[in-house]
């Protein structure tokens, strides 16, 4: 009883939210992944991205909730995102055209290219700011919780209560639907195949006649439905608040550094391992610990590595390690 | 003879200017409070609040010659020491105030009084300002600094007091990580445990973030019976209590003064029945006539809005008492004014009270709040204590 008492405890606190944080973060370092693997380089802006894909969705969302339209026990929300994913899709390809693509032209380098998206990062965070405001906004609706904690002690007649939200659930199945829809686009598809060739190898991409600004466009149409979705998703599963969007780059960028920058699958499996390591390092052990232990080592301290104010400095310092062992990531991604 | 004449023409050149300040028809008043910020949805009744005290001057025509009382709004952020002091320096000496309600949070209250007051020798009287920090036992203030609002000092014993008799002896502590978090929630510790109870954990949690399942993780880990969240009802503190219910770790809490608003009970409800709280308050007569006084203006049990208005009207009675609006002449005043001896003084009767004063009597200024100026110029305090029933927050006692 003591070791379900444990493990529906650590699941509580430390599973269930690590998974939906880190499906968030795979979400958005997928984006900054393809960019970087095929535009060349790290795009800044894209924390201000998800915020402005999710303040659409969110705008969408007021507009069908007073127009009485809802899915039911799900989030409308869901039935806003396409919207918010043209609105993103819009705002990206003019910031492409106006900026992006003058740099592209002179064949600036990359690391003008990182200025030039921390520009973009700017103006982003005060159009949203401007349009939506700075404070959190509200918008999901339907049922909350799949199962609450009361609902589960009920149930099993355990100590311990497992909550699991409606949000939590379906940022993983949009979050498991988005990626295979990608790797599907990337490995099965000519345009997906080409965008492979060209972020491989760009002159001979060329010389086989791919259009380069065909593959840009469709980059910067993917990266916008990925940033809208995680964005959206953040906001459903948290809070929505211009402000944490800019501070998720952090996060976001150590996921897809320590899978290795360029490499899908690294974006993805670093995005867990930062959601993991933020979660169970600042995790105070002493109830796990006390249910499983027995008595004579159980600790009496909180058994906590760090307080939960270092969450940051947890993604800094796995960022620094990955970058001074192994700079290429766990998937061989591109040297930074 | 010639001196005596140069004597006396200097002499009367000298007095001009200061017989034309005294029968000036304006002192300007500052009024700083967090108008943007965490507390900035409690912010415009308390500035209403010290406001109605100065038109109550104003009208009664009683204030030195007949001065008016013009308020001077400044923003003190409630966060930001820097942008509050360079509002306050404002106030000073651009807008020549003479006196300072203010400021909101203890943080920038603080930042105030040593870089703005205490240089310029102003006087300031916090409405709301409760930090254990700001106590002045010797007299680093110059004796400028006073408050209406009592020290977290004080909150902290009775906050013990009513979990206590709650019969509560385990509580988890989380503080916003600021100076009126953390001095709150070490006042409250040290009140507990010497009580007895047993305080398993005392952490902090930052304003503004998006998801707080991490430090909630870290007080259920800890445990308690109840969870005490020493934070601000516009920021942090609903993110902690939302995480806490959704995980199901705590069902019940314990809110102290900058957790207790109308959008706590919109936001939760009967999902925090049963939780407990206080927040400065009292059932003197004063705060049903500072009520009435205040009618449909605006909400006078507003946090803090009380407050403002004894604030204010100190201010305006010392400047009577001492005889002159120069904060070196009344700071002395202000506990002549708040104290016995002296015929009582509730809201609404500051023109009395200011006729008093003329003539040469003595008042002992009660107000909205029951007000009683202790130690270095800080009030005693006495609490509403409430409690979450039916998802209202209903006052169930005063201490």
């Amino acid at each position: 009883m003591d070791f379900l008492n444990a493990i529906v405890a650590l699941s509580n606190f430390v599973l269930v939210p690590a998974i939906a944080y880190g499906s968030q973060l795979a979400l958005g370092a997928l984006g900054v992944t393809l960019i970087y693997g095929i535009l060349r380089f790290s795009n800044f802006a894209h924390g201000d991205t998800m915020a402005f894909g999710a303040m659409i969705t969110i705008l969408v969302t007021w507009w069908m909730q007073s127009a009485g339209i809802n899915l039911g026990p799900l989030p409308t929300a869901l039935l806003a995102l396409p919207f918010g994913i043209l609105g993103c899709v819009a705002m990206l390809l003019l910031t492409d055209r106006l900026i992006y693509r003058f740099y592209r032209e002179q064949k600036a380098k990359p690391v003008i290219l990182v200025i030039v998206s921390m520009g973009v990062m700017f103006i982003m965070n005060g159009i949203v700011r401007f349009i939506i405001g700075p404070n959190d906004q509200r918008f999901a609706d339907g049922e909350r919780f799949l199962i609450s904690a009361r609902e589960f002690k009920a149930m099993t007649g355990l100590s311990e209560g497992l909550a699991i939200r409606t949000s939590s659930v379906i940022t993983v199945v949009v979050a498991v639907i988005a990626v295979a829809l990608l790797f599907w686009f990337l490995n099965r598809t000519r345009t997906g195949k080409s965008m492979r060739a060209y972020s491989d190898n760009e002159d001979l991409a060329l010389l086989s006649g791919i259009n380069p600004e065909r593959v840009v466009m469709v980059t910067w149409l993917i990266v916008a439905a990925l940033a809208t979705v995680a964005g959206v998703l953040y906001g459903l599963d948290k809070s929505f608040k211009p402000f944490t969007y800019f501070q998720l780059l952090l996060p976001i960028f150590a996921s897809a550094i320590v899978g290795g920058l360029g490499n899908p699958l690294g974006a993805i499996t670093g995005g867990f391992v930062i959601a993991f390591s933020e979660v169970t390092i600042t995790y105070a052990w002493k109830k796990v610990a006390n249910y499983v232990l027995p008595e004579s080592i159980a600790p009496d301290g909180l058994a906590q590595l760090l307080s939960t104010d270092y969450k940051f400095a947890v993604s800094f310092v796995i960022l620094l390690i990955v970058l001074l062992f192994k700079p290429t990531g766990l998937f061989k991604g591109k040297a930074v | 003879m010639k001196k005596l004449l140069m004597a006396t023409t200097a002499m009367a050149l000298m007095a001009g200017p200061a017989f034309a300040a005294g029968h000036g028809s304006e002192v300007k008043i500052g009024v700083i409070l967090g108008f943007t910020g965490p507390i900035e949805s409690l912010t415009p009744t308390m500035a209403a609040g010290a406001e109605l005290a100065m038109k109550e001057v104003t009208d009664s025509g009683m204030l030195l010659q007949g001065m008016t009382v013009t308020p001077v709004r400044a923003d003190s952020t409630c966060v930001d020491s820097a942008a509050a002091t360079a509002a306050a320096e404002r106030l000073v000496t651009s807008d020549g105030v003479k006196g300072i309600m203010g400021a909101d949070c203890s943080g920038v209250t603080g930042a105030i009084l040593s870089n703005v007051a205490v240089p310029n020798g102003m006087v300031m009287i916090s409405p709301s300002a409760t930090s254990p920090g700001l106590t002045h036992a010797n007299n680093e203030d110059n004796g400028l600094f006073f408050r209406t609002a009592p020290s977290d000092a004080r909150q902290g014993e009775v906050m013990t007091q009513v979990l206590i008799e709650e019969g509560i002896k385990e509580v988890a502590v989380t503080y916003t990580n600021n100076d009126y978090g953390k001095g709150l929630a070490d006042s409250f510790q040290a009140a507990f445990e010497a009580a007895g109870g047993t305080v398993t954990i005392n952490t902090a949690h930052e304003d503004g973030k998006a998801d707080y399942s991490a430090e909630v993780g870290a007080l259920a880990s800890a445990g308690g019976d109840r969870l005490v969240v020493a934070g601000y009802v516009d920021q942090g503190g609903p993110g902690i209590v939302r995480a806490a219910l959704d995980s199901g770790a705590f069902d019940t809490f314990h809110f102290p003064d900058g957790m207790i608003g109308a959008s706590l009970e919109e936001t939760f409800g009967e999902e925090i029945e049963g939780s407990t709280g206080q927040l400065p308050g009292t059932d003197s007569p004063g705060a049903a006539k500072y009520a009435e006084l205040v009618g449909d203006a605006f909400d006078a049990t507003s946090p803090y809005a009380g407050e403002a208005y004894d604030a204010a009207a100190l201010l305006m009675l010392a400047m009577q008492a001492a005889g002159s609006v120069e904060p070196g002449d009344y700071k002395s005043a202000v506990f002549d004014v708040a104290n016995a001896p002296g015929e009582k003084i509730y809201p609404g009767e500051l023109g009395k009270a200011l006729q008093i004063l003329k003539d040469g009597g003595d008042v002992d200024y009660v107000g909205a709040t029951a007000v009683e100026l202790i130690g270095s110029g800080e009030t005693a305090g006495s609490y509403r204590q409430i409690v979450i029933e039916g998802g209202k927050i209903t006052t169930t006692k005063f201490r």
